[in-house]
């Protein structure tokens, strides 16, 4: 086991496995950094130095440095995986998605079903997402939602180091394009990463407390706020079984359904927003499969249905807070 | 520039099941059997005869829209794909594609596209992947080509898919075939650089070469020349082929943007076909009866292709949950 940064797990992976499979290519805008200027090539190694040092050890075949040009970057992405190689591809802002949606939705996520099944394309696409640095609208966002409901794609959102190290390995040896989220407000949190071949399988989530009184369902930043509650409430005897995902699709029904089973109460945290997203889908999934077992009706503790603000206050007053799960736990317990 | 008797032979062939297949798809898909968009080549058949004649499946293109051409001309197999149009579980996408989306990885073949422009980067990636392969034995690279329409190249993704190209010196070609309509669209109103589309690759500082491409010949010498510039390691290129399209953007098309005559008239002056025969008979390379012969034997063929696409099993609701990777 070594201790080591989420954005650290990020690269050191990505090493390793260029290491061990020559048809693993990395390419995106400043993956290597400051090609063609002064200060040369590596002068940056990514805006997340999540890719720092892969160009001086694998080269300019294999760690591509792309213009801004989100739309070709996927649309390489396909054919390099169409074509046998199995290409990181980095959208630096999970925003940016729009500008490349055509290529991600109707072509990486696509070929394999609209192919027969003949055709694999096995495509890695990182993105930072998240709010948390009052970076606004376009540069805040949880894009999950948008994502999960496309079939064909699988989306990873780790939340911890070593399952950055294992899904991520996972996603890279995997024949399915799969959608890498990387919280942008856990790259500097740190945790013990096994060593070696550690690998994480999609679709089953990582019990992160076992309580019996309330199922807490929640990815990335959020979790850390849910394991917060979960150990104050333990203190009032109070038990939290929080649930981190990990994958959104496939997504591990049988944990959340088997938890709910046992607690009858649901907390479903999403930093997406509230409509037709993540959380919703949970609470119904819940709802449809569970409801004997249910307490109280599943709540759901997400942003407001607006565009992300800037300033501090109103970002905090934003984003769900331990406050606000902490709430939504309470108020089950209270119910009739 | 001087071809084989047997590549001539070979050459008109293509470009017959191509032609054939496309005036039999009209026929059938007056009859409603046929379900879906079609949306046929035919008028367009040296180009894809003409460029994919000089590649082997190691060199991958990636095609439009517009894509029956390029899938026969790149090597599929014509029964899989008159299956995969008519739906059937045996279809070279199991009926999962349709007329839009046939792909077939084992020619180098990466798909047709519903999405108009959608295909430039793909091939730049598959280029990017040929380069990271390095030369053949011969000290060759191995390229992609990007086929698009004059439709396509007003697309972002083009002009995207251009620079990153020439960035990363990938071995990609962009084919433009210019049939002079972007759906029901035409040339001089939708492409602002006075009607050229090659000078926006030299923009890009790619060379470019500029061809008729409804004569086989120029279509593959131009290719000939072109490919031993990008094989070399010279990085991407550029051509732009004038050519026509026969029928409507689909099928069902009512054409009326067309001019008086228009239609008869390019099937009388710029047709591929009739310019191969009367160029090879001409010169005396082949005689009518050679190609008759060719003529009766792929008209066969289709007849076939269409009889097993019309026997062929098809799909269940069960199929609809194979080759994707969450099972429900």
């Amino acid at each position: 086991m070594a201790k080591m940064m989420y954005r650290e797990a990020v690269v050191s992976t990505i090493a390793a496995e260029m290491e061990r499979d020559p048809s693993v290519v990395v390419l995106g805008e400043d993956v290597v950094g400051g090609m063609g200027t002064a200060g040369g090539p590596e002068a940056i190694g990514g805006i997340w130095s999540t890719s720092t040092g892969l160009f001086g050890k694998f080269g300019k075949d294999r760690v591509i440095d792309t213009p801004i040009s989100e739309s070709a970057i996927m649309g390489a992405a396909a054919g390099l995986a169409l074509a046998g190689k199995r290409p990181i591809a980095e959208l630096m802002f999970a925003d940016f998605i729009g500008v490349s949606l055509d290529q991600i939705w109707n072509q990486i996520g696509k070929f394999r079903y609209m192919f027969g099944g003949k055709s694999k394309c096995p495509a890695v696409i990182r993105m930072a997402y998240g709010a948390g640095f009052n970076a606004a609208a376009q540069h805040s966002q949880s894009v999950h939602q948008i994502l999960t409901g496309m079939p064909g794609l699988k989306v990873v959102m780790p939340s911890t180091p070593a399952d950055v190290a294992g899904l991520l390995r996972q996603a890279i040896r995997d024949d399915d394009p799969v959608i890498f989220l990387e919280h942008k407000a856990l790259y500097a949190t740190s945790g013990e990463v096994p060593d070696g071949e550690h690998l994480v399988p999609f679709g089953h989530a990582r019990i992160a407390r076992a309580g019996e009184d309330v199922t807490i369902v929640a990815t990335g930043m959020l979790l850390g706020f849910c394991e917060a509650v979960a150990d104050k409430l333990a203190g009032e005897g109070i038990g939290c079984d929080v649930i981190d995902l990990r994958t959104t699709s496939p997504l591990d029904e049988e944990a959340i359904l088997d938890s709910v089973e046992v607690t009858g109460r649901l907390v479903v945290v999403d930093e997406a927003p509230p409509r037709c997203g993540l959380a919703t889908d949970i609470c119904s999934l819940v709802a449809n499969k569970a409801f004997a077992s249910l307490k109280a009706p599943p709540q759901p503790v997400t942003p407001p249905h607006t565009p992300i603000p800037f300033a501090r206050e109103m970002e905090s007053a934003y984003l769900p807070s331990a406050d606000k799960i902490e709430a939504a736990v309470r108020k089950l317990l209270d119910w009739r | 520039m001087q071809l084989s008797r047997e590549a001539l032979l070979q050459a008109y062939r293509q470009m017959k099941v191509i032609r054939e297949f496309e005036e039999r798809l009209h026929s059938e898909i007056q009859t409603g059997e046929i379900a879906g968009f079609t949306h046929l080549y035919a008028g367009q058949e040296a180009v894809a005869v003409g460029v994919c004649e000089h590649l082997t499946p190691a060199d991958k293109i990636i095609s439009t829209h517009r894509g029956h051409g390029h899938c026969l001309a790149k090597g599929c197999d014509v029964n899989d794909m008159m299956k995969e149009i008519w739906g059937s579980r045996e279809g070279l996408c199991r009926g999962k594609g349709g007329s839009m989306h046939i792909a077939d990885t084992n020619v180098g073949m990466l798909g047709a596209n519903g999405i108009v422009g959608a295909g430039a980067p793909i091939a730049v990636g598959a280029a990017l992947s040929n380069k990271l392969d390095g030369p053949d034995e011969n000290g060759k690279l191995r390229v992609a080509i990007a086929f698009s329409g004059d439709g396509a190249c007003n697309q972002g993704t083009t002009f995207e898919a251009m620079n990153l190209a020439v960035v990363t010196q990938a071995p990609c070609i962009f084919v433009f075939e210019n049939n002079h309509y972007s759906e029901h669209t035409g040339v001089d109103y939708a492409v602002g650089t006075s009607k050229d589309i090659a000078s926006r690759a030299e923009a890009f500082g790619m060379k470019v070469w500029r061809a008729d491409g409804t004569d086989f010949f120029a279509v593959y010498e131009t290719m000939r020349e072109l490919l031993d510039y990008v094989r070399a390691g010279n990085g991407p290129a550029a051509v732009e082929f004038d050519t026509e399209r026969f029928y409507g953007h689909f099928e069902g098309d009512p054409q009326r943007y067309r001019g008086p005559g228009e239609l008869d008239r390019i099937r009388e002056t710029r047709d591929c076909l009739k310019a191969f025969r009367a160029s090879v008979t001409g010169a005396r390379l082949l005689t009518d009866a050679d190609l008759d012969a060719l003529d009766a034997e792929v008209m066969d063929a289709i007849e076939g292709a269409v009889e097993t696409a019309r026997a062929a099993p098809r799909p269940t609701a069960e199929d609809v949950l194979t080759d994707v990777y969450v099972n429900y």
